[in-house]
């Protein structure tokens, strides 16, 4: 449905370079990466936004390279809205009304519309006196009043306080699975990614390091910085041979034989198991060295606990029941595990 | 009770001065000319129609402004192109130029020896000691005013929503008249009231141009020479008079920033 080959887009202080996907019909699509990576300017470029450099963009099938935004058959939702503020909400839901040709069946859908994003008290209202939820259902309702070919959604839920985050964030998901619309987001958080999205490109410094099911990339980055970016707190560079990986002092045991062209191991915090003691303390397992606790930081449920191994830091995620049952304070000598399954190779 | 900050005072001070500096000699000029004076001047048709020229040819000078002006301040706000700076330096160079200079410039234009002046008078448009002349010259020192006012003003609508409107299916003529301009609007009417002010107020560049057909601040300029102070005065007041009470109508029909006409 939509189709990106090799875009880029030269900017005085960025560049995208080399940028190629592709999007499914009815598939949710999000280009994940840190701020400052080229996805708005991505979501801009298919809009037809911004001047591109090289490349071809396809919506639907047709090229639409050299069509100016409003032929491309799109529709966007900004973080901040974007909403016409000297217009009404209903002003704004019918702003693009008047482009389309009027068919029989149009006004009942857009009726349907504001129904279903539960916008008919607020239709005479001014914009400026919204919520951010609200506001955002306004966009929405306006974004897809025109019946737009895609969807492109830039940070829809970033700016929303976190109650309207979870409110919008359900309402894209059923609203997608009861549309079908082929949709695109971009977003810096890969919670949301996974939430919404079935297939994910994961971008940084302008170009695309993954693309792939969102699973996928959860489990298996490609690079480090994918791996940084989904969350994987132990990156360390690695000697392998065979089926141990040599990361300084450490010798990880890994859970099989890989190849030695590989030069990262990437472990979880959540994955990290760990204990009061010497390593020996307990059953004997796999990859259990003892370390130093440098710190906690205690975040409700989970406390995050930084662990000092000859040299290495490792970052650990444990439930903080778990860590009060075992007595584990700052500055107590204890012992970490590294599972081997849990040891992911790049 | 505190002892007052050195600086706040010494801001306090300087603030009565100003003021002072500027409203003395203005109340001044309003209060010493009788009632008797005041009503002998306004009876005078000659003063009327200099006053009534002075403004129709500045606020000429205003809407051609507008209509020049405002495509060219949304390019100086939106886009990027070589040069832009120098174009932005040249819109400013009528604020810097000696007034009598630019009425100098202009008329090396519009004499004979020039072909755009041949042009002109084989058109049958004449330039020196006419309205037409009058109202090149109070555009000329206007323009900037009003481009720099209108520019600042659409910089700060966000683009996005203008990216939004495209997106819905405007054309980018569209999204200007349905978005742009009337976010801008009250900007565009600050433009047009300074650009008027700024050529109600101009004398050197007209008196070079155009001594005849005479207006107000030429009149005063040529009564003060001719017979002073005293008779000069009335016209002064009445003129300053009327652009106020102009100033304040454009200001009263437009309505606060920020409210939603829905």
């Amino acid at each position: 449905m939509i189709r990106v080959e090799n875009l880029s887009v030269r900017l005085p202080d960025f560049a995208l370079n080399g940028v190629s996907f592709d999007v499914a019909p009815g598939e949710f699509f999000t280009i994940l990466g840190p701020t400052g990576a080229g996805k708005t300017l991505i979501l801009e470029s298919i809009a037809g936004m911004v001047p591109i450099s090289g490349g071809r963009i396809r919506i639907g099938g047709r090229d639409v390279t050299d069509l100016p935004p409003e032929r491309r058959g799109i529709g966007i939702v900004y973080q901040d809205q974007a909403l016409f503020p000297h217009l009404s909400v209903i002003q704004n839901i019918r702003y693009g009304l008047r482009y389309r040709p009027k068919t029989a069946g149009r006004e009942a859908e857009i009726d349907r519309l504001v129904q279903r994003l539960g916008l008919q008290p607020l239709l005479a209202r001014a914009v400026v006196n919204l919520s951010g939820g609200e506001r955002q259902r306004v966009a929405l309702a306006r974004a897809l009043a025109v019946a737009p070919e895609i969807l492109l959604l830039d940070e829809p839920l970033s700016a929303l306080d976190p109650n309207f985050r979870e409110e919008i964030r359900d309402l894209l998901k059923s609203l997608h699975r009861e549309t079908g619309i082929t949709a695109l987001m971009v977003t810096h958080d890969f919670a949301e990614a996974h939430f919404l999205a079935t297939r994910t490109a994961v971008i940084s410094g302008g170009r695309i390091e993954q693309v792939g099911p969102v699973t996928d990339v959860f489990r298996r980055p490609v690079s480090p910085a994918v791996a940084a970016f989904v969350g994987m707190k132990n990156i360390f560079e690695a000697r392998f041979d065979g089926g141990t990986a040599k990361t300084g002092p450490l010798e990880l045991t890994l859970s099989g034989v890989v190849d030695s062209l590989r030069r990262f191991v990437a472990v979880r915090p959540e994955d990290l198991e760990v204990g009061l003691g010497p390593p020996d303390a307990g059953r004997n397992g796999l990859n259990r060295f003892s370390g130093k606790v440098t710190r906690i930081d205690h975040q409700g449920v989970f406390c995050e606990i930084r662990v000092r191994c000859d040299g290495l830091i490792w970052q650990a995620i444990v439930p903080t029941g778990r860590l009060v049952d075992r007595g584990i304070v700052e500055g107590d000598e204890i012992w970490i595990e590294v599972p081997p399954e849990k040891i992911h190779v790049m | 009770m505190r002892r007052p900050d050195p600086f706040h005072a010494l801001a306090a001070a300087s603030t009565i001065l100003v003021v002072a500096f500027i409203v003395v000699p203005l109340a001044e000029m309003i209060r010493q000319p009788t009632a008797a004076d005041l009503k002998a001047s306004i009876l005078d048709a000659d003063v009327r129609r200099a006053i009534w020229l002075s403004i129709t040819t500045s606020g000429s000078a205003a809407l051609i402004s507008f209509v020049f002006g405002t495509p060219f301040a949304y390019l100086l706000a939106r886009r990027d192109f070589p040069g832009k700076r120098l174009v932005e330096s040249v819109v400013d160079l009528p604020i810097m130029i000696p007034h009598p200079v630019i009425g100098i410039a202009i008329l090396s234009l519009a004499g004979r020896q020039h072909w755009i002046g041949r042009l002109a008078a084989d058109l049958g448009v004449r330039v020196m000691g006419s309205v037409t002349g009058i109202v090149i010259v109070l555009t000329f020192v206007g323009l900037p005013f009003y481009i720099n006012t209108v520019k600042n003003g659409i910089e700060a609508i966000p683009q996005r929503l203008e990216n939004v409107s495209r997106s819905l299916g405007a054309t980018a003529f569209g999204t200007f008249w349905r978005v742009t301009f009337p976010l801008a609007w009250r900007s565009v009417i600050v433009g047009m009231i300074l650009c008027t002010a700024r050529a109600v107020s101009e004398f050197g560049a007209v008196v070079i141009v155009a001594y005849h057909p005479m207006i107000a601040p030429v009149m005063i300029y040529e009564r003060f020479t001719a017979y002073g102070l005293r008779y000069s005065q009335p016209v002064a007041v009445w003129l300053i008079g009327v652009c106020l009470v102009l100033f304040f109508l454009l200001r009263w029909l437009n309505p606060p920033a920020g409210r939603a006409r829905t």
